[in-house]
């Protein structure tokens, strides 16, 4: 029974499973989950600006006002982080409730209009799969395939980046131009899952299928692959069980499935090729402080 | 190439908020030989590789590698940067990361061929890591991390080699294997510069050494400059602050 319906929530379910286990697991390994988590939120007061200002509640729409909301709010934190003493952590928390609280004011502002077009907007912060139309779907996918192509050419530069940006910067892969590239990267993954698990849960999209895949693999390579097909299958049952159960938004199935595999994964030892080769000196983590002295 | 000199400094300053970490620092690295940067603690030794590759702003002065800006001879610069500073439960292999040093000859988009495989194997090799080349990183002892990135650096095949503490915390075995390759560097012309923290060994290992407090206190002849009088007087000095202009 391939109905119209169901093959665009699974279009869409791959699309979102695909993106976020490939961008997700480059956050996690650059240690920036909590910057996906902010862009997602800031991508809030971009989609209702966008549907103030067009009308339209359309997908791809709403997707541009989402997608300059959230490159506005990362460079912020950028211009922060470089200018003042803050901690990341603290600036991330700041944006991220500032940009938010900014698109809860706007839903509710934009609630008290008499356009029939009014209802729908909320549905983006929880997301809603059920209600996922080819359309969207069609976007998605292609948002997706942007990501994955863009990983596979600079799949060098953005694994030396990610590993050791200071070596990339004295070869030339700097800060500027990869930091750039890679928070692109991140929104467009922000962008797919915006529909299907919402603003407020696509953080845990980003970071579960990285965790559950974590103890699998070896090289970046297999986790990338493993994190897409562990959100592709999360991404297509919680779909299913929100569709079956009555009041179960997606977004909630979707993130609980994927707890449940992260636990499941934790109980495989961490290394099965054997202990850390402690040989003669002292364990690796004794090493100095990382960043040097000043 | 190997005979402008490998790294000019001259007037370099560099500060973190209003305290100087290098105060008018000038340099001339001679070419060919192993030069070792020592200081005490927050002398700014690493702080001059970093500002010298670029890494972080500098508040005044210039540098050159042979001659030239950094940007134009990046290719000819290796850096080992502290092990310390990435994440060693990264999920790759020793091999991959001995790769790394290849990227910078290759264009974008390419993937390392045979030949940039062969130059990784070769350069595992020369710091005894062969058997470990499949072993993924986060099993490894702090002193084969150091050599997997001396392999990476001896990958890239620079002229110049930048090393930030490679003594630091190895094992008798890796040290011995750093020296080693150290030596083969300087007999193949290449030059090389590391921050170093043992006043006992610098002599033995390296042929030049900068005494470095802030400010540069000695630049010569290893055994020269590591006389017991003039690292005192180095050790004793207390930091400048801009704000109250240099003291000694």
């Amino acid at each position: 029974m391939w109905d119209y319906t169901l093959v665009s929530i699974a279009l869409g379910s791959v699309a979102l499973g695909l993106a976020s286990g490939v961008m997700g697991s480059l956050a996690v390994l650059r240690r920036q989950a909590l910057l996906g988590d902010t862009l997602a939120h800031a991508t809030l007061p971009g989609m209702v600006i966008a549907f103030a200002a067009t009308g339209q509640r359309t997908y791809p729409v709403l997707a541009v006002g989402a997608a300059l909301a959230a490159c506005l709010a990362a460079l912020l934190v950028a211009w922060l982080r470089s200018r003042t003493r803050l901690d990341s952590g603290t600036i991330l928390g700041t944006i991220l409730s500032l940009w938010f609280g900014a698109g809860v004011w706007g839903l509710a502002y934009v609630g008290r209009w008499p356009t029939a077009n009014k209802a729908g907007l909320d549905k983006f912060l929880f997301g809603q799969a059920a209600a996922l139309t080819m359309e969207q779907s069609v976007v998605m996918m292609a948002l997706s395939a942007i990501i994955l192509a863009v990983v596979t050419l600079f799949s060098k530069e953005l694994k030396v980046f990610i590993f050791d940006p200071v070596f990339a910067a004295t070869i030339g892969l700097t800060e500027r131009r990869m930091g750039v590239l890679f928070t692109l990267l991140l929104v467009l993954a922000i962008l797919i899952g915006i529909p299907t698990v919402g603003v407020v849960l696509t953080s845990a999209m980003l970071v579960a299928p990285c965790l559950a895949a974590r103890p699998f693999a070896h090289s970046l390579r297999a986790l990338i692959a493993l994190a897409g097909a562990i959100g592709l299958v999360c991404g297509l049952l919680g779909t299913w069980i929100s569709a079956s159960v009555p009041n179960l938004p997606t977004g909630p199935a979707i993130v609980l499935l994927l707890g449940v595999a992260v636990a499941i994964a934790q109980f495989r030892p961490r290394r099965p090729s054997g202990p850390a080769m402690q040989s003669s000196d002292e364990p690796a983590t004794a090493a100095q402080p990382a960043g040097g002295k000043p | 190439m190997s005979t402008a000199a490998p790294l000019t400094v001259r007037d370099l300053t560099v500060a973190y908020g209003d305290r100087p970490a290098l105060w008018d620092v000038d340099l001339e690295i001679a070419p060919g030989r192993l030069t070792a940067i020592i200081g005490p603690n927050g002398a700014g030794k690493s702080t001059l590789l970093k500002a010298a590759l670029e890494l972080i702003p500098r508040v005044a002065g210039t540098v050159a590698f042979f001659g030239r800006p950094f940007t134009e001879v990046r290719s000819e610069i290796a850096y080992v940067p502290q092990r310390a500073a990435v994440d060693w439960d990264f999920p790759t292999n020793v091999l991959d990361v001995a790769l790394m040093g290849t990227y910078p000859r290759l264009s974008w988009f390419r993937r390392p061929g045979p030949e940039a495989r062969q130059r990784a194997t070769d350069a595992l090799a020369r710091v005894g890591l062969s058997e470990l080349k499949d072993r993924p990183i986060g099993a490894l002892s702090g002193g084969q991390q150091q050599r997997v990135f001396l392999a990476r650096a001896l990958a890239q095949d620079a002229q110049l080699y930048l090393m930030d503490e490679p003594f630091a915390g190895v094992d008798q075995p890796t040290e011995r294997t750093i020296v080693e390759v150290l030596r083969e560097l300087r007999r193949e012309g290449k030059s090389v510069i590391a921050v170093h923290h043992d006043l006992q060994t610098a002599p033995d290992y390296f042929d030049d050494a900068v005494l470095l407090n802030v400010q540069v206190f000695a630049h010569g002849p290893a055994a020269e400059v590591l006389a017991e009088d003039q690292v005192r007087h180095a050790y004793a000095a207390r930091p400048v602050r801009l704000s109250f202009g240099q003291a000694h």
